[in-house]
């Protein structure tokens, strides 16, 4: 049962990609992954062909509303879910497909941030014990102290020092901050080189949110890692990331660096992402913010036919119904957007 | 300090006076709320901002004289429409005084109607738990439940759906809906967008906007984020540690660094000063480095000066008075209201 399955045909990638494969650590290839609900009666797609790559030492946010796929995105990435068709690339090698000692390989190499410290770690266990763990799981060290002395190593980087001082406390002794500064040592107790963080300071209070943004970035300058960083916020995407993939339905609708993407969106749907959002400015109160986008995003059980934003994009036109799907198309400078009309709004 | 709300031409619908509400708990007694005062005028929002664990939600349900037990109010006056409802018993409460004269949305509400129950029955019994022992008359509420769901812009055919088949905009609607339908002139929404995405999220201000100026609502808005209370709120009471930091103008608060406006605490300047911008590209979020303290034992002095840069001896010892620097502009910090060089951040 479980013989190790063919990677079927790798999908070529897409033409819009032009880069130098050197510097691509992780790349998508047409990327899906269904659901099959109700017996099978309802197909979910949840990623419908997602493609992009990641550069070795770039932060890339994957910005989207809930629902949209980012997450499930995440969870390929990391293996945690198989995909149902497309590819992984990992430092140039097909990794879509691995046996389970294979996998566990893997995520030495690519580790995860979850989004909620309160939840991703045992309270049964010390500090110490929840950051000795993934050396226990890849047979790193030898002796307990050898462990001990990267994990107090690992903590003294995540500004969690003295490390005596915290090694022996539990989870719930520990600030939501401070938990997620453990949570970040855990991924870097590996030395990976790709992680993946999911939502990492939705949960975190706004006046401890800058730091541990702060630290995340500058210890992913410090190690060069390559970093996804996954988010429904646009705001923090744009103080964190250095590139921004914009995702709507299970696809990637534009994607650029960050200030091309927010100060020239091309796609009405990051347009429309970026009118929505509010700042502290004063002046606002009693003005109605005007939203061309009407309604809200549909289930990805019923993926509109043609552009799968037309129903709700205040530009829709026919031909945006009726032909097929729009790729994405380089406007230049690693740009690349999804909208046929894009030159006419 | 109960009285240090300049008198205006309108007589307050909610006034707050000392208010403390404190929770009996098997470690302690945490002074959640210790001591609040401020005036509500009609057609008002006030926004109650601050971290989580400041007293905001608190304070939203002790405005209905509605504690969660372990919690109870200790102290203090609250006046709706010139009745007092500090100890008046849950039966007078609910017939007087919730949802006729103050209603609330409560923070992920639009996630705990009853599953089973239609729309129109969820809405049917907030009505008859107003009214218990009365003749209801089943025809008038059908008019009226109409009329609020009208009102907020849903078609009339939801009132036979089931919660589960709206999306969370729509659910929120209704929950809204609901807290309008006994027609109070005070709502309580306490995170009513925060669940919601970007774009949904536009939507439901937009909602609320229009709410309060065609029914001359007044608000108190809750919510942690400062963005979402620049684009709501009339004047914003900042909140800290269980007391009030600052309470200042739109203007005051968000104001132009620099100018003649500007917020004047340092929590309110550093708390602004760590919200990431969307439009404006910023390479470093400033930070308040550690965390709110413990309500059990709370610091002597200013709640603040631990996690304050500014902070003296004064400060570390004896507590800051609320005290108006400007017209109505309110701040309970030494720095501010003994420095004539301070300068606003």
């Amino acid at each position: 049962m479980c013989a190790l399955k063919m990677s079927p045909a790798m999908p070529e990638r897409p033409g819009y990609f032009g880069y130098d494969d050197s510097n691509v650590i992780l790349e998508l290839r047409l990327l899906r992954k269904e659901f099959h609900v109700h017996r099978g009666r309802t197909i979910v797609k949840a990623v419908d062909g997602v493609s992009f790559q990641l550069h070795r030492g770039e932060i890339l946010g994957l910005v989207g509303e809930s629902g949209c796929g980012k997450t499930t995105t995440g969870k390929l990435i990391m293996k945690l879910i198989e995909p149902s068709s497309g590819a992984i690339i990992v430092d140039g090698e097909d990794r879509t497909r691995l046996p389970r000692e294979r996998e566990i390989e893997y995520r030495r190499h690519v580790q995860m941030i979850f989004q909620d410290p309160y939840a991703s770690m045992n309270p049964h266990f010390k500090v110490k014990d929840v950051l000795e763990e993934p050396l226990l799981i890849h047979k790193i060290g030898r002796t307990r102290s050898e462990r001990m002395d990267m994990v107090a190593e690992v903590m003294e980087k995540v500004k969690m020092s003295p490390a005596s001082e915290y090694m022996d406390r539990h989870p719930h002794m520990l600030s939501g901050g401070q938990r997620q500064r453990i949570a970040t040592a855990r991924t870097l107790i590996l030395k990976p080189q790709i992680i993946v963080a999911d939502e990492p300071v939705s949960m975190i209070d706004l006046s401890t949110r800058a730091e541990i943004l702060h630290l995340m970035k500058s210890i992913q300058r410090e190690m060069e890692l390559s970093f996804l960083y996954i988010t429904h916020d646009i705001s923090t995407a744009r103080f964190f990331t250095d590139r921004i993939a914009v995702m709507y339905l299970g696809r990637i609708v534009e994607i650029g660096s960050q200030d091309e993407v927010i100060d020239h969106p091309i796609h009405p749907y990051t347009k429309a992402l970026i009118a929505a959002v509010c700042e502290p400015v004063p002046g606002r109160v009693g003005i109605e913010r005007e939203l061309q986008v009407k309604g809200e995003i549909p289930s990805a059980a019923a993926i509109p036919a043609g552009c799968r934003f037309h129903p709700r994009c205040p530009f829709a036109a026919k031909e945006c119904e009726e032909l097929p799907e729009p790729e994405l198309e380089d406007i230049g400078g690693g740009h690349l957007h999804a909208c046929r009309r894009w030159k006419e709004i | 300090m109960s009285d240090n709300t300049a008198s205006s031409a309108a007589l307050p619908v909610l006034t707050v006076r000392d208010l403390k509400l404190h929770y009996f708990t098997s470690k302690g007694v945490v002074r959640a709320l210790d001591g609040l005062s401020f005036d509500l005028l009609p057609g008002e929002t006030i926004g109650l901002v601050g971290e989580s664990g400041c007293g905001k939600t608190t304070t939203g349900v002790a405005l209905l004289n509605m504690p969660s037990p372990p919690g109870r109010i200790v102290e203090g006056s609250i006046r709706i429409d010139g009745t007092e409802i500090v100890g008046l018993g849950d039966h007078e409460l609910r017939r007087k005084v919730r949802w006729s004269k103050i209603s609330m949305v409560f923070q992920g509400a639009m996630n705990c109607l009853t599953p089973v129950y239609t729309i129109r029955k969820l809405m049917r019994e907030t009505y008859a738990e107003h009214f218990v022992g009365e003749r209801i008359d089943a025809a008038a509420i059908e008019v009226l439940m109409r009329k609020y769901v009208t009102l907020v812009g849903l078609p009339e055919h939801v009132l036979g759906r089931y919660p589960h088949e709206l999306s969370g905009g729509m659910k929120q609607r209704v929950v809204i809906a609901m807290a309008l339908f006994l027609e109070p002139k005070v709502i309580v929404m306490d995170e009513p967008t925060t669940a919601l995405d970007v774009i949904v999220q536009a939507q439901i201000l937009n909602l609320i906007k229009r709410l309060k100026r065609e029914l001359k609502l007044s608000y108190i808005f809750i919510t942690h984020d400062l963005a979402t209370e620049a684009e709501v709120a009339d004047r914003i009471l900042v909140m800290y540690a269980g007391k009030m930091a600052e309470l200042g103008s739109n203007e005051e608060i968000f104001g132009p660094a620099g100018s003649r406006h500007g917020p004047l605490h340092p929590y309110t300047q550093k708390l602004l000063a760590s919200t990431p911008l969307l439009r404006k590209k910023v390479s470093e979020l400033a930070f308040i480095p550690g965390a709110p303290p413990d309500l059990i034992d709370p610091p002597a002095g200013c709640r603040f000066a631990p996690r304050c840069s500014f902070a003296k001896e004064k400060c570390r010892s004896v507590e800051p008075p609320v005290a108006e620097i400007e017209n109505r502009h309110m701040v309970a910090c030494w720095k501010a209201m003994e420095d004539p060089e301070y300068v606003r951040a």
